[in-house]
């Protein structure tokens, strides 16, 4: 089969040229709204897709699509070709040991499910209990809710500071011998703190307890090792990453997800089938149940290489600039409450204007062509924590500019005039 | 479009000073309303004498959209009948989902009509619109409004 490469993404070595990069992404010179300049700050609810990603979606439903790990046919062959490359791609990313390690999902929240159904299910019961964090998006804590209501298991959650970061050392004093189970987030999608995962990791360990990692937040800005992090599970979404909605991959140790129950079960997970008696597949597959969304995956793979060529260590520079940079202007105007003040964040700015509510706010930042969120970033237990119902959130990515930045800050000054 | 037009004076004015803002000493009825997407929490009371509503009060938590569109109802319906009222939450309902013109011969929709441009701003439709929900249930003699699930009783309005 012959292999169109893909264009690189413009990348010179030193820092970022965002405006060559820039020229990659077409919906952020396409896109006016209200006849303004588009500032796309809403990133961490979801990212932009790279021309590159685009044409890797268009070559495959052109010249590569059929059903995979079927036919004996030549594009049932290319397309599963494609689908095991894309596998590839995500365990380079993520530094896994086997590429069987990972499993595709359609994002973060089933990944997080596949590990509540096929390790909970299985091996939590009465009385046991799950460690999980104040900082959690609800995608992290109604499944083991719903674990804990079955089995009568309970939830454990450690509480955050005023700054929005883990206390650690409640974190410790929380385990016991009936803990076996621990879900932590890497990066708060509400507040931008980023957790001691690896320390949380091997606290976690010492006690004997598994750890989930949802990294939604953190695979776009931060490089993962899971093999460093020794993390037993990792789940992430591809379209925080600029890659296709629907996709998403979760990282499991092998010898784990060989001791799991399958999540879902129909064709493509199965070794046989008798009415009498169903042999399971090996992992991968035994998880990948019905034809998967083909084109998504392909996608996230062109997503991660796009983001690997750049570097993730450049992107986190470019990107803590703009932080801190947008932190201190929008300090600077006074009458705005940051919520979220971790001494270690990721590109996200939660804030809260004078008493204005933020969908008020969020309003009229559109208005201006400044898009963010406004809303509990389903994370309500952190606007509870903070006693706000809902925050304004400016995200950042890594083709945002200063320029953007002033744009927010302008917008703000304009709702802090009207509602003076 | 434009948001400038929505976000006009008046509707800054009953945001910052709302009238008939806390509440009543002895309610006939009261209703809380929420809007579970983005927090709007506002409670109301309500005291009938009869078929009229003689006292009117709100509180809560809200945007700007729905503390005036709260503020500015509570003004329309205070001293009306429950039909009246009736009439007017229908009105209202109509404007902002563009399924009633509010220049129809007879539409009783009034000052009301600053909220039209709510309209065109999908995602501030049930702000507006939830005090006008919570007014519903609470002549329905309903404890809970919501404009979401089972409880919106525009299905799904917005």
């Amino acid at each position: 089969m012959s292999v169109t490469p893909i264009r690189q993404p413009a990348v010179d070595a030193g820092a970022l040229d965002v405006e060559r990069i820039r020229a990659d992404f077409p919906i952020l010179r396409n896109v006016h709204p209200h006849g303004k300049t588009l500032a796309f700050l809403d990133n961490a609810a979801s990212s932009q897709m790279p021309q590159q990603v685009i044409d890797r979606l268009v070559r495959y439903q052109t010249h590569e699509h059929a059903n995979i790990h079927r036919g004996v046919h030549t594009l049932s062959a290319i397309a599963t070709d494609a689908y095991e490359g894309a596998r590839r791609s995500v365990q380079r990313f993520l530094n896994a040991k086997e590429e069987r390690e990972i499993i595709f999902t359609t994002g973060c929240t089933e990944g997080v499910n596949l590990v509540m159904h096929g390790y909970g299910r299985k091996f939590i019961g009465a009385g046991d209990e799950i460690i999980i964090t104040h900082l959690e998006h609800h995608s992290n804590i109604v499944p083991w809710q719903m674990l804990c209501e079955e089995k009568g298991a309970k939830l454990k959650v450690v509480p955050i500071d005023d700054r929005g970061e883990l206390l650690v050392d409640d974190y410790e004093k929380l385990f016991t011998e009936r803990t076996k189970f621990a879900a932590l987030t890497h990066v708060s999608n509400a507040l931008g703190t980023v957790t001691p995962i690896r320390r949380l990791i091997d606290i976690a360990h010492s006690h004997g307890v598994p750890v989930l990692v949802d990294g939604a937040q953190a695979v776009p800005h931060i490089a993962v090792d899971v093999q460093a992090l020794d993390c037993d599970f990792y789940a992430f979404s591809g379209h925080k990453i600029c890659g296709p909605t629907g996709s998403g991959a979760l990282y499991g140790k092998a010898a784990l997800l060989e001791k799991m129950q399958p999540f879902k079960g129909g064709g493509d997970m199965i070794l046989s089938v008798t009415f009498e008696k169903t042999t399971y597949n090996t992992i991968p597959h035994k998880f990948e149940a019905g034809t998967p969304p083909i084109a998504a995956m392909i996608g996230l793979g062109a997503a991660l290489d796009y983001v690997s060529a750049i570097g993730l260590e450049r992107i986190a520079a470019h990107e803590h600039a703009l932080l801190e940079y947008a932190t201190e202007q929008v300090t600077a105007l006074g009458g705005v409450r940051i919520i979220g003040t971790a001494r270690e964040k990721a590109a996200v700015l939660s804030f809260y204007v004078g008493d204005v509510h933020p969908h008020d706010v969020g309003t009229l930042l559109d208005e201006e062509g400044v898009a963010v969120r406004t809303g509990h970033h389903c994370a309500q237990p952190v606007m509870q924590r903070f006693g706000v119902p809902a925050t304004a959130r400016a995200s950042f990515a890594f083709y945002n500019t200063f320029a953007e930045v002033d744009a927010l800050v302008a917008a703000i000054r304009k709702v802090q005039k009207l509602f003076a | 479009m434009d948001s400038k037009q929505l976000y006009q004076e008046v509707i800054l004015d009953h945001n910052r000073k709302p009238r008939n803002y806390g509440r009543l000493e002895h309610p006939t009825q009261s209703s809380e309303g929420l809007n579970p997407l983005c927090g709007d929490h506002i409670w109301l009371h309500v005291h009938l004498d009869g078929d009229r509503i003689d006292g009117i009060a709100f509180e809560g938590q809200s945007c700007a959209i729905c503390k005036a569109s709260a503020s500015m109802m509570t003004a329309a319906v205070k001293g009306k009948s429950v039909a009246e009222a009736e009439a007017l939450v229908d009105a209202f309902r109509g404007m902002v989902t563009g399924t009633v013109d509010p220049a129809t011969p007879g539409n009783p929709i009034g000052r009301l009509a600053v909220f039209a441009g709510v309209k065109d701003l999908p995602s501030r439709v049930k702000c507006a619109v939830l005090p006008w929900h919570t007014l519903h249930a609470a002549l329905d003699a309903q404890a809970v409004a919501s404009t979401e699930g089972d409880q919106d009783p525009m299905g799904t309005a917005g």
